[in-house]
């Protein structure tokens, strides 16, 4: 296991930035990755600043997972957003940086009182939403491949794309219910 | 966990159980080339039994698209067996459960066969 991914050391009350060793020790975690974390009363927030690998993908994916479990979604609702986080990091990873040893993607996970807000970006050529295929469309049906948007939306709450030149960051967010003491 | 394929033959049909991950760079390699063998040695009934899949990601769906319109389109029938409720409600989603042929039990799956 990954002991980097737990996030309980950040201190609540500050708002400091924290740069968190990297890993540990595995070989395919390479030495540019980092993460930062940064804290106050209301707000926690971790990121990550990843390779263009598979691993990443995995690891990104993990984390959401945790806090999800942190900021009190149920039982059903924790896959469905690492689901969606999963495919928003596939996507910089395959399609945005295209596997690019030399381009890196970032992932932040913010808790606020209201919602878990989820920022993954790339370095690639960018993502025009609007010329996404619609993969319901009787002749997308049968395709290999296009539902990793859909699906982000499907478990989502908002999904915002922005244009980063280069580069394209998905801001995905759930909202929380009163009923979600979590974090 | 990586995705696991085990094969066996019941009257005529190739029984694929898979168990673990069906993901972009694991299962999704792994079914792609488990279904590939099978019609390569001759057989294009298939029954992919997914009771033990517990995860599949865009990736993962995308493959079993490739694989029953690779079958189909080679003149064989390739079948869906014990859907995980995750899988189902992807499948609910994406608007593929009305696509593939579904079972919820092998002695059914394997008579729904054309003979």
């Amino acid at each position: 296991m990954l002991d980097s991914l737990d996030i309980r050391e950040i201190h609540k009350h500050t708002a400091i930035i924290a740069v968190v060793g990297s890993y540990d020790g595995r070989d395919d975690w390479h030495t540019g990755n980092s993460r930062t974390a940064l804290a106050d009363s209301t707000t926690s927030r971790v990121s990550y600043t990843l390779d263009s690998s598979l691993d990443s993908v995995n690891k990104i994916e993990q984390v959401a997972e945790q806090c999800a479990q942190r900021a009190g979604f149920d039982e059903d609702t924790i896959p469905q957003i690492a689901m969606a986080v999963r495919e928003a990091a596939v996507n910089a990873v395959l399609h945005g940086n295209a596997y690019d040893s030399t381009k890196h993607i970032t992932a932040s996970f913010e808790t606020t009182a209201d919602s878990l807000i989820i920022r993954v970006a790339d370095q690639g050529l960018g993502l025009d939403p609007d010329k996404i295929p619609d993969p319901l469309a009787p002749e997308n049906i049968l395709r290999g491949s296009g539902r990793g948007i859909f699906l982000i939306k499907a478990f989502m709450d908002e999904v915002n794309f922005r244009q980063l030149h280069p580069g394209t960051e998905l801001t995905l967010i759930k909202h929380r219910t009163p009923a979600q003491p979590g974090t | 966990m990586s995705m696991k394929v085990k094969t066996r033959q019941v009257d005529g049909i190739t029984i694929l159980d898979l168990s673990g991950r069906i993901t972009l760079g694991e299962g999704s390699v792994t079914i792609r080339d488990a279904v590939r063998d099978v019609l390569a040695k001759g057989s294009n009934k298939i029954l992919l039994n997914l009771g033990d899949i517990n995860y599949i990601d865009s990736s993962g769906i995308g493959e079993l698209v490739s694989a029953f319109t690779t079958v189909k389109n080679g003149g064989g029938e390739l079948k869906l067996l014990n859907l995980t409720k995750k899988v189902h409600d992807l499948l609910q989603i994406t608007k593929l459960y009305t696509v593939f042929d579904i079972k919820d039990d092998e002695a059914t799956a394997i008579s729904a066969f054309t003979k």
